[in-house]
């Protein structure tokens, strides 16, 4: 088990310096300065700012110096905000997109598994065409024309009301979160519907399934013990992944609704070629990804015994 | 049908097996839904602390006489010494205030110095002694004269450091010819600020109202360890307001300095940042939703507006917007026929009202924006500029002049840049329809994000391109002198002493008569030798909160200002 947990560990790390290497790379290659703006500078001025990015360089040499500073976990600042450390930025906005992401998988998770076991059980009923039809919904409406609509539905309900019933943007209590969350949750609980009722519509017809009902097992305990439990591994197998693109995903949510994430800054850090902010975020949240998606693998061998892990 | 007994026992079996199924996945749902409710709980209690803005309350608190507004997003650069955008302009101007200021009504009045005197080589500035640090300390001229070697320091890169050039020695400066301490501004003692000019430089006091020439105290800068304005606590503030909190991304809190000294700026206690967000959508639902008291409006918002009643406003935000062509010698615009082809065919007025449709922007018409201020009153009034007449019959002979004198059998493909925006979209679409109607041209439209438009723009890389200026300071020579030879921002390379010579009028001359009539000349030769093709002068529309009185926006500085606002709660 820890064997298994450390050679995991060990080829997340080779993952995460090709995640870094490629980035630097195909970062560098991009057309457009990111020390250009409206204002034209002297060369003296130009040379001075390359200096102090260490822009002067030759790729190859920057790519090492990088290399150095990321082992010892330093991104360096940013291009953009002159001010602030991109690690300051990581772990100042970081934790509301993880806050949000959390609120926003459970919301997927508890919502996808509720109502894919609903469609199974009442399948080809209306219950399930109800659903399935909110599914197909939540599925191909982009998140952005959702965040837009659910904020004017929030202005509208308040209006009428005439009373503050839910904030229509900004962030800092769990009024704020709870709009926003579904908003981001919505598409992972679509494809998590789906996913769970397959997996249900499959062992509803399995043998272990029918021998059960055959000895006399109350339904209820089938549907607990035997058809949930094992239609829910597909349901966990594909969380890991989905967490990760959650809380790194949320970039037109938290435009939209004013919340201080992550997702912002690494969307218009590639606008603007902030380098550092470019690098920073993407090795941080591939980081992320890799290390969620091995803690679900280790999950994973707890819920299901059939998986031995070596 | 033998079938239909096993059938429907089934089914009874399967409804009953299903009910049973169902309350248990109620029951499940029941635990779950506890559980996220507790889940809610610890996260409320997380959020509280990253990030957490507390951007509750109302547009406008009478009682507490304080108000809420949303900034466009985070201010990136709070140092004035190397900030360049508006943003971080807009909050400057609520916590900073240099040598002199605009009132509400934008005449130039006393700030930190309460006289000043202008002279052909130099000038003097008188300090109050009452204008206070927010910590007590008084402002004195040595915070001037260390701020202002820091914004020429090569060291610091600022690429605002050019405006500071009137002063003498500034660009040797800059370019690290010279060291710092002989940069022209000295402190006569604690209360006079003695500058020398490297030219006699008639709008230098103009320039004293603006944020890259507000002071900064040694001691405290030295303190903050290189992370100077970086947090609300790495600031020292010395005017009408100072933030007292700020969530980075997410919210400020701005509160009265108790210690500046005027008493006719800052009515309004207490004024909250409570978003940061570009979605102008966004803000107008807060508008709408009573939590800020002023907004942008987009186009496609006016009517819904309208039909609400509420209060419109349009203002003028000082940027113009032009074809600017390339005059390098390789390139076929370097052909004086086939640029006033190019612009007699072309239409600004069409181009604004039937393809952009925005109803907040001006059609452009000279290389001066209509709100530059001449000897007494507007400049454009003053001297009005040639009146533009689309002549498609003319723009065919210059362009069979063209065709004759570059020796082409045809005109080549031209090449337009754009920037990969809406408008970007929009400009690059009109002028290859209206060039490929009226004179049978192939506009080829390449379009690039903002910062390869710029490197493309430098490189030379273009026929003509879609770009755009906005003013510096207030006075006709930050539009005057951008197509000078020796401007860095002259990226078609236009040169023409008769040009350059008017616009050393304009740096130099004493006299405001001489350099109106100087500037001038310059709008002509723009139109005349078609240096560029002046497109819109960018607008917005925009809705306050009607309670609030006294809301200002300017075209130079900060954008929008709240340091004359006051609630007026009698309406109600």
């Amino acid at each position: 088990m820890w064997g298994y947990i450390f050679k995991r560990l060990v080829q997340g790390i080779i993952t995460v310096w090709f995640i870094a290497t490629a980035t630097f790379f195909a970062m560098h290659s991009v057309p457009g300065d990111p020390l250009l703006n409206d204002r034209a500078v002297t060369p003296q001025m130009r040379a001075n700012l390359e200096a102090k990015y260490g822009l002067d360089k030759p790729v190859l040499t920057q790519y090492f110096v990088y290399l150095g500073n990321l082992s010892r976990g330093d991104f360096g600042i940013s291009f953009t905000q002159e001010n602030r450390q991109v690690n300051d930025i990581i772990r100042q906005h970081f934790p509301v997109s993880a806050i949000l992401g959390v609120l926003a998988v459970v919301f997927a998770a508890a919502g996808g598994v509720l109502f894919g076991a609903l469609t199974a059980l009442y399948r080809n009923r209306l219950p399930d065409y109800i659903i399935m039809f909110l599914v197909i919904l939540g599925i191909s409406v982009p998140s952005f024309v959702l965040a837009a609509l659910s904020q004017l539905a929030l202005v509208n309900l308040n209006s009428l009301f005439a009373t503050n019933i839910l904030p229509v943007a900004g962030w800092g209590t769990i009024r704020h979160m709870l709009v926003p969350a579904l908003v981001l949750g919505l598409g992972t609980m679509a494809y998590l519907t789906r996913l769970m009722r397959s997996s249900m519509l499959e062992i509803i017809n399995s043998d272990y399934v029918r021998t059960a009902r055959a000895k006399g097992v109350p339904p209820a305990r089938i549907f607990a013990r035997h058809q949930l439990r094992n239609a829910i591994l597909p349901v966990v197998t594909v969380l890991g992944p989905a967490i990760a693109a959650i809380t790194t995903g949320g970039f037109v949510v938290e435009l939209v609704f004013a919340i201080p994430g992550l997702g912002r800054y690494f969307v218009e850090a590639v606008q603007q070629l902030d380098y550092t902010v470019i690098m920073g975020t993407t090795v941080f949240y591939g980081a992320f990804l890799v290390f969620m998606v091995i803690v679900v693998d280790v999950i994973y061998g707890f819920i299901d015994p059939k998986v031995r892990l070596e | 049908m033998s079938t239909t007994g096993i059938e429907s026992n089934a089914m009874a079996g399967k409804v009953s097996s299903t009910r049973s199924a169902g309350r248990q996945l109620a029951l499940y749902g029941g635990y779950g839904v506890a559980a996220i409710v507790a889940l809610m709980y610890l996260l409320s209690l997380a959020a509280g602390s990253a990030g957490g803005g507390g951007s509750s309350g109302l547009a406008i608190d009478a009682q507490n006489n304080s108000i809420t507004i949303a900034l466009s997003g985070e201010p990136p650069q709070m140092d004035h010494t190397r900030q360049v955008d508006s943003l971080s302009g807009t909050v400057q101007e609520h916590v900073l205030e240099g040598l002199l200021t605009y009132d509400y009504s934008d005449n130039l009045v006393p700030g930190v110095a309460y006289r000043w005197e202008m002279r052909d080589d130099g000038a003097t500035f008188w300090l109050r002694d009452n204008a206070r640090w927010s910590d007590g300390e008084p402002v004195t001229a040595h915070d001037f004269v260390f701020a202002w070697r820091k914004l020429v320091d090569p060291d610091s890169g600022s690429l605002y450091s050019f405006v500071a050039y009137p002063i003498k020695n500034a660009e040797a400066v800059n370019n690290g010819d010279l060291p710092v301490e002989s940069l022209g501004v000295r402190a006569v003692d604690d209360a006079t600020l003695e500058v020398e000019f490297e030219r006699p430089t008639p709008y230098f006091e103009k320039l004293m109202a603006f944020n890259t020439f507000f002071p900064i105290r040694e001691d405290f800068f030295n303190s903050t360890n290189g992370r100077y304005a970086s947090d609300a606590d790495q600031l020292l503030y010395n005017g009408p307001y100072v933030i007292s909190s700020w969530v980075h991304g997410s919210s400020m809190r701005w509160e009265k300095n108790p210690y500046y000294w005027n008493d006719e700026k800052g009515f309004i206690d207490v004024i909250n940042v409570g978003y940061m967000t570009q979605d102008v959508n966004a803000r107008l639902n807060l508008f709408k939703d009573g939590q800020i008291v002023e907004t942008q409006l987009l186009a496609p918002m006016l009517t819904n507006a309208m039909e609400q009643r509420w209060q419109i406003d349009r203002f003028m935000e000082g940027t113009l917007f032009f074809l600017e062509f390339n005059h390098r010698e390789d390139r076929v615009t370097r052909n004086y026929h086939l640029r006033k082809a190019l612009q007699l065919a072309q239409d600004p007025v069409e181009f604004v009202y039937k393809a952009l449709k925005e109803p907040s922007y001006l059609p452009g018409v000279s290389l001066f924006p209509g709100w530059i201020k001449g000897v007494n009153g507007l400049f454009r009034q003053e001297y009005p500029p040639i009146k533009h007449q689309i002549n498609v019959a003319k723009a065919k002979e210059h362009l069979a002049l063209a065709i004759q004198e570059l020796g082409l059998e045809e005109i080549p493909p031209i090449i337009l840049l754009v920037d990969d925006s809406p408008v970007g979209n929009l400009t690059g679409e009109y002028y290859q329809a209206v060039y490929r109607k009226n004179l049978g041209l192939d506009i080829r439209i390449d379009k690039q994000i903002f910062k390869q438009r710029l490197e493309k723009m430098t490189l030379g890389d273009f026929d003509i391109v879609a770009a755009g200026w906005g003013p510096d300071y207030d006075d006709a020579l930050t539009y005057g002198d951008l197509f000078a030879s020796w401007n860095l921002n002259n990226r078609g390379l236009y040169s023409n002493p008769e040009f350059d010579q008017n616009v050393r009028i304009g740096q130099s001359s004493m006299d405001q008569q001489k350099r109106m009539d100087a500037f001038a000349e310059i709008q002509r030769i723009i139109y005349e030798d078609v240096v560029i093709i002046p497109a819109y002068e960018r607008g917005l529309s925009f809705v306050v909160d009607s309670r609030l009185k006294n809301f200002k926006r300017r075209s130079i500085g900060a954008p929008v200002v709240f340091n004359y606002a006051y609630i007026d709660d009698a309406e109600l």
